[in-house]
């Protein structure tokens, strides 16, 4: 059964880009990608129950369905489908309609990959399906093909290939450091790395934690790491920024959890955690500074992404029962959130012709409910009840208060409460700000039609938000209280 | 662990075609000149190849005679082949925007290999292989890492910075060589393949960059920012 939904998870988007680039007609790549997002996310969401009792391998030990790895893939299918709805609507604004079948082959085939990352049993071949997925979202990145997004994607290739080259580094040193034990030759998965782990001399075992933190934090996105993704992510379509916000930054925070966890089997003491923390922090810090004084609208999400993969970053650092829950639990409702405000970010542009916030004025005449949802997700996005953020940002603060790092917390605390600020006073001013002297009369009231596909995928995004907001649903108490326990017991056989 | 019980014969060789490979890196950062850069580039991944047959010959690994034949075809011939077709396509044969010369960066590059010394010979003693080739191995694996590094950091011209990042790979591949020779075959041939699959992307990219910004420089590269 597990195998047979793998391989839907597997196949499906590899069947929508292989027919994307074949079919002639653009509509029919459209609903070609989304049948296939919606087959996934329907093998993932069966999958789900079944992964808890894991782990399983498959295909010689190469692919692994563990709950964490099912739990990353739940945040993943649902952005996919999210994304291939919206981007129904919003490509089709674009009118490019003869680039049309790339552009979804590209995104199946990005999707494919970001799907595969979490589903790797073999340290080597995780690192090669993240590198991967830089590999083809660079070309979603310039899609458009302008100054600004080629200049992006440049960027992006840049310093994600060279910091990513780092965690290569890594692994070979936690190979080689294995290899003192395990003899020359052996396969490095999750699980052999976590039980050879105490053997490992303390050194090489420290020297390439750092390397790997570095590396993968290139790109999740931790700060002072983070230089790629504002422009990435502010410069890709609207569709492909939400799947690399929301899908692409946690399949490398999988790696990060595991090596968090390998770290500690090798009993290296409290450096390892501080220095995550400290990561942390720092990104909740940066995307501070830059959030309360941004301008341009998608970038404003982009940093509220590194906020985000900062949390979570703390919620893995602090640790314990409570942390890991925290952060799991985050990653979905960010996922969900930050597709929802890609979305609004991406229909305001549409009517106002700009990124600019200082373009975008009084969103409520010009479209009411789409406006509306905009609002109520950028309320939930900076953390505010009732909304899922909420719980889970408070879960993992008070996991923090429990362990060795609570000055982290207090921290953190603060630095949500700047980012609270200066995030929705862009939206106050967007809504309710009076128009700037000298703007175009774009800019006052005019009712502006979005089409349904850019409206539908708001809802579905805001309305499981806010279920989880209110409701921890118990089942999935139990599912963290699982992985926590997995990833927390040192495996020692 | 195969560095540590060595023939002083192949020990020796493994030394010297590491150090060579140091200098060629060196070479590539002391000059303008792009052509230097592929000619070096192509006759590092050619002693690479060397490398990994010497350890597959000394080591017993014969797998390896297969890593060392493709690494020479992919890295000696194919990239270096990609790369100067980029070159043609670009009309820029030198590098014109470096933000340190290459006399101050070989400098910089000297003092980063001092670095990776002290690194890897503090983690070379805490192993109890002080003296030993893998020590040697570390260092110019870290070394060249750096320089990748510095040559991204301090080098405009949008080749330069590919065989930045090629240099950067090129200095893992080495080292890994010496180091963990039995890793499995397949990761290592699925690292080749990913890196002949980072040029291709280069190329479209380096394409798209000088049709439609009219510049093959990266310092120009700098609308986005705050």
């Amino acid at each position: 059964m597990i195998g047979i939904l793998l391989a839907v998870i597997l196949l499906a988007p590899l069947a929508a880009a292989v027919g994307c680039m074949l079919l002639p007609q653009a509509r029919a790549t459209e609903f070609l990608n989304l049948a296939a997002a919606i087959a996934v996310f329907l093998a993932v969401l069966r999958l789900l129950p079944l992964a808890l009792s894991g782990p399983y391998t498959f295909w010689n030990g190469y692919l692994i369905v563990d709950p964490l790895g099912a739990w990353v893939l739940l945040s993943v299918a649902s952005v996919y489908l999210l994304a291939s709805i919206y981007a129904i609507g919003y490509m089709r604004a674009h009118k490019k309609a003869e680039r049309l079948h790339r552009f979804y082959a590209l995104f199946a085939g990005f999707a494919l990959t970001t799907l595969s990352g979490p589903l790797m049993n073999n340290v080597g071949v995780y690192w090669i399906a993240i590198e991967l997925t830089t590999l083809v979202s660079t070309f979603l990145v310039c899609f458009e093909l302008d100054r600004d997004s080629i200049e992006a994607a440049w960027k992006y290739i840049v310093v994600v290939s060279g910091g990513i080259s780092l965690a290569l580094l890594g692994i070979i040193f936690y190979y080689w450091g294995g290899s003192f034990h395990l003899g020359p030759t052996y396969d490095l998965t999750w699980s052999t790395l976590r039980n050879v782990a105490p053997r490992l001399n303390p050194t090489i075992a420290l020297t390439a934690f750092l390397l790997v933190l570095i590396g993968f934090g290139t790109k999740v996105g931790l700060a002072p790491m983070h230089t790629w993704l504002p422009d990435a992510h502010s410069e890709a379509p609207v569709p492909v920024s939400a799947m690399l916000s929301g899908a692409l930054l946690n399949t490398a925070m999988i790696g990060i959890a595991r090596f968090i966890q390998i770290a500690d089997a090798a009993r290296l003491g409290t450096l390892p955690r501080v220095v995550v923390v400290g990561l942390g922090v720092l990104s909740l810090f940066i995307a501070a500074l830059f959030i309360t004084r941004q301008s341009g609208v998608k970038r404003l999400m982009a940093y509220s992404s590194v906020e985000h993969m900062g949390v979570i970053t703390l919620g893995f650092g602090f640790g314990g029962p409570l942390g890991i829950a925290g952060a799991l639990y985050h990653m979905l409702n960010h996922s969900l959130n930050k597709s929802l405000m890609f979305f609004g970010a991406g229909n305001a542009m549409q009517a106002y012709h700009s990124k600019r916030i200082s373009r975008i004025r009084r969103v409520l005449c010009a479209m009411p409910v789409a406006g509306l949802l905009w609002l109520a997700g950028a309320v939930a996005i900076t953390g505010a009840p009732p909304f899922g953020l909420f719980l889970s940002e408070l879960t993992i603060m008070r996991a923090g208060l429990m362990g060795s790092n609570a000055w982290a917390t207090f921290l953190m605390l603060a630095l949500l409460i700047v980012i609270f600020v200066g995030f929705l006073n862009h939206f106050r001013a967007m809504y309710f700000g009076e128009n700037a002297v000298g703007l175009s009369p774009r800019a006052s009231p005019f009712k502006f039609h979005l089409s349904i596909w850019c409206v539908l995928p708001m809802w579905m995004a805001l309305v499981p938000l806010l279920l989880l907001g209110m409701w921890w649903p118990h089942a999935l108490s139990r599912y963290f209280a699982v992985i926590a326990t997995q990833l927390s017991n040192a495996g020692v056989p | 662990m195969l560095a540590a019980q060595l023939q002083p014969l192949a020990a020796s060789v493994f030394s010297l075609i590491a150090i060579a490979s140091l200098l060629l890196a060196f070479v590539m950062l002391g000059s303008r000149w792009l052509n230097d850069y592929l000619i070096a580039f192509a006759a590092e991944s050619w002693l690479i190849a060397i490398l990994s047959a010497a350890v597959g010959y000394y080591g017993h690994y014969p797998e390896l005679y297969l890593i060392a034949l493709l690494t020479a075809l992919f890295r000696g011939l194919l990239l270096p082949y990609l790369m100067l077709r980029i070159v043609r396509r670009l009309h820029v044969d030198r590098e014109l925007h470096e933000r340190l010369s290459p006399s101050a960066s070989l400098v910089v590059g000297a003092l980063l290999v001092l670095f990776a010394f002290v690194v890897s010979s503090h983690l070379g003693e805490s192993l109890g292989l002080a003296g030993t080739v893998a020590v040697l191995a570390l260092t110019v694996m870290l070394s060249m890492k750096l320089i990748g590094f510095l040559m991204l950091v301090v080098r405009g011209e949008a080749l330069s910075q590919i065989l930045g990042l090629l240099v950067l790979e090129n200095g893992i591949f080495l080292g890994s060589q010496i180091l963990v020779p039995g890793m499995p075959l397949l990761i290592e041939l699925v690292i080749l393949f990913d890196l002949l699959v980072v040029v291709a992307c280069f190329g479209v990219l380096v394409r798209y960059l000088v049709t439609h910004t009219g510049t093959s420089s990266t310092h120009d590269l700098r609308r986005l920012v705050g």
